[in-house]
């Protein structure tokens, strides 16, 4: 029972893998190589698609600005969700319920039709191509979706340890940093996995607020396919390198997470 | 639960609030503003009343779309709910195996949307993807650039295996969160696994699970990136969702008066439907708790 439970979720994560594996393939081969011959792994590997990344700045630098803005998002979102979802968890005072579902309704607003005005907004403020603007236009979602893992966290840590600590003499701030935050780290790191990884996908509203010095490479990856027509293996190159930094992420954090999963209620 | 009544506790959501009001309110009273205007120009405008909304609701191809989108929305949670609970239940508990099947599972999620469509035009390619090689090497004829069955089959394919995970990595979540003691109870009780599913772990799962499915309700009814790359709403406008019909009215032909009034009541038809969820989950919650 538990061996044939354990096949499914092989074959599971191997069909999961599978597209993954595909691009990899493609984008260890040179174009004339894709377009010729069938192959199910590369016989005469190259890394000139990567080199060509790696080495053309209007590429790495595509890398470079989604990384800066994601990590700024991702601050910030936590930082002001976390005294938040601790008032949702905690308290009780006038319209909270109603709030916290407001809050979770900004998620559902048709981002096609945000474009305009945020464009508009950002445009009064100066703040058109900067990192900083996508950072604050990804805030809209991931804000709220943070406030309402933590306060998941948060409802899981029994109240009487707020209590005990105020009784043993701890102002709120020392209480907050010293014993809370310990406390649901792995539900910190969960909330920030989430954050980091919606808006790294995220394409729309970071191509509209950028032109060039803050362009993510979601969008410096749409160019290019139709400037220079189908160049597959570099395209697969560009695609498996959008991985690899959440790769990362998730194998410094994965302890946590899976840490986290195992305390959170979410 | 109990909780302390404070009313200063907003203080604690301000920052929240000044952040969200910012970047949703202010925008959505443009789009507002927008929807009951007729807009040539800068300094050019009209203002018309329900006029667009009128015109918006009598749209046939609104209608499709709307129609169109509510199958493969339900269509979608349909397979990924019970897929996404099916494979959390079968994966391991701890070591390094638990650690590495979360690390592949979160792959799909790190991809931008756009590069999800790009992977799948790829794989599905009969002549150098791997898909569209074995399917046409067995003798079926397909090509999801030409039929809509075809275009609706890859899609379907293409959001199952993009978002499971995301299910999967919520369920997982949920069922780590349960205490061994009740799976000692239920072991001395001689209950069998279906109902240690149906009355330990449903019921612990449901918080997790109501975030999913309404994430995942959200998402798949949003979805605009991976269609518009993959089929851009063909063959024909079997694709055609209604946030790839919306740009085409707000970018295609510019008309931003039509184009917010769509939003506004795309926006509350979502809305709704979330309310509608959420309460329901609420409430079979609280009644299984008594």
């Amino acid at each position: 029972m538990i061996k044939k439970r354990t096949i499914g979720l092989i074959i599971y994560l191997a069909l999961l893998f599978l597209p993954i594996y595909w691009m990899l393939n493609m984008s260890l081969r040179t174009n004339a190589d894709i377009m010729g011959v069938f192959a199910w792994y590369p016989s005469d590997p190259t890394f000139a698609n990567y080199m060509k990344i790696f080495t053309d700045s209007s590429w790495y630098s595509g890398y470079l600005n989604s990384i800066i803005y994601v990590s700024i998002n991702t601050v910030i979102s936590v930082l002001v969700a976390l005294p938040a979802a601790y008032a949702f968890s905690r308290y009780h005072f006038i319209g909270d319920s109603q709030v916290f579902f407001w809050l979770l309704t900004n998620r559902m607003a048709p981002p096609a039709v945000f474009l305009l005005p945020f464009f508009q907004l950002y445009s009064t403020f100066n703040l058109i191509d900067t990192h900083i603007a996508v950072a604050l236009a990804h805030c809209l979602f991931n804000v709220p979706l943070s406030v309402w893992i933590l306060e998941g966290f948060m409802s899981g840590v029994p109240r009487e340890i707020d209590e005990t600590a105020f009784i043993d003499g701890y102002s709120f701030p020392r209480f907050f940093l010293r014993v809370f935050i310990p406390l649901i780290r792995a539900g910190i790191g969960v909330t920030a996995f989430f954050c980091f990884m919606f808006s790294w996908v995220e394409l729309l509203f970071a191509r509209t607020l950028t032109t060039t010095a803050a362009k993510p490479i979601a969008a410096t990856m749409t160019r290019t396919v139709s400037a220079t027509g189908l160049d597959w293996g570099l395209l697969a190159a560009a695609g498996i390198l959008t991985i690899v930094p959440g790769a990362l992420v998730i194998w410094f954090v994965r302890n946590h997470l899976a840490k986290g999963f195992a305390l959170g209620r979410v | 639960m109990n909780k302390w009544n404070n009313n200063k506790a907003w203080f604690f959501i301000l920052p929240v609030f000044i952040i969200v009001a910012f970047s949703a309110i202010i925008p959505l009273m443009t789009v507002v503003n927008y929807s009951v205007q007729d807009i040539f120009g800068p300094g050019q405008r009209f203002f018309v009343g329900v006029e667009w909304f009128k015109e918006v609701l009598q749209d046939v191809r609104l209608h499709d779309a709307l129609w169109r989108q509510l199958g493969f929305s339900s269509l979608v949670l349909l397979i990924e709910m019970p897929l996404g609970i099916a494979i959390a239940l079968t994966m391991p508990k701890k070591g390094w195996t638990a650690s590495a099947c979360l690390v592949i599972l979160a792959l799909p999620l790190l991809i931008p949307w756009n590069v999800i469509g790009t992977i799948w035009i790829i794989f599905t390619r009969p002549d150098i993807g791997l898909f569209g090689y074995l399917i046409n090497e067995s003798g079926i004829s397909f090509d999801h650039t030409a039929h809509a069955f075809d275009a609706w089959t890859t899609l379907m394919l293409m959001e199952v295996w993009h978002w499971t995970p995301l299910v999967v990595l919520l369920a997982y979540a949920g069922l780590r969160a349960i205490p061994e003691a009740y799976y000692q109870a239920a072991k001395i009780d001689g209950a069998s696994s279906w109902a240690v599913f149906r009355y330990i772990q449903l019921p612990k799962m449901r918080g997790v699970l109501t975030i999913a499915l309404l994430l995942r309700f959200m998402d798949s009814f949003l979805i605009y990136a991976e269609p518009f790359v993959l089929t851009g709403g063909g063959p024909g406008n079997s694709t055609t969702f209604l946030s790839i019909y919306l740009v085409k009215i707000a970018v295609g032909q510019f008309d931003l008066g039509p184009a917010a009034a769509f939003s506004l009541i795309y926006f509350l038809i979502i809305l709704l439907f979330c309310w509608l969820f959420y309460q329901v989950l609420q409430a079979v919650g609280t009644g299984e708790k008594s």
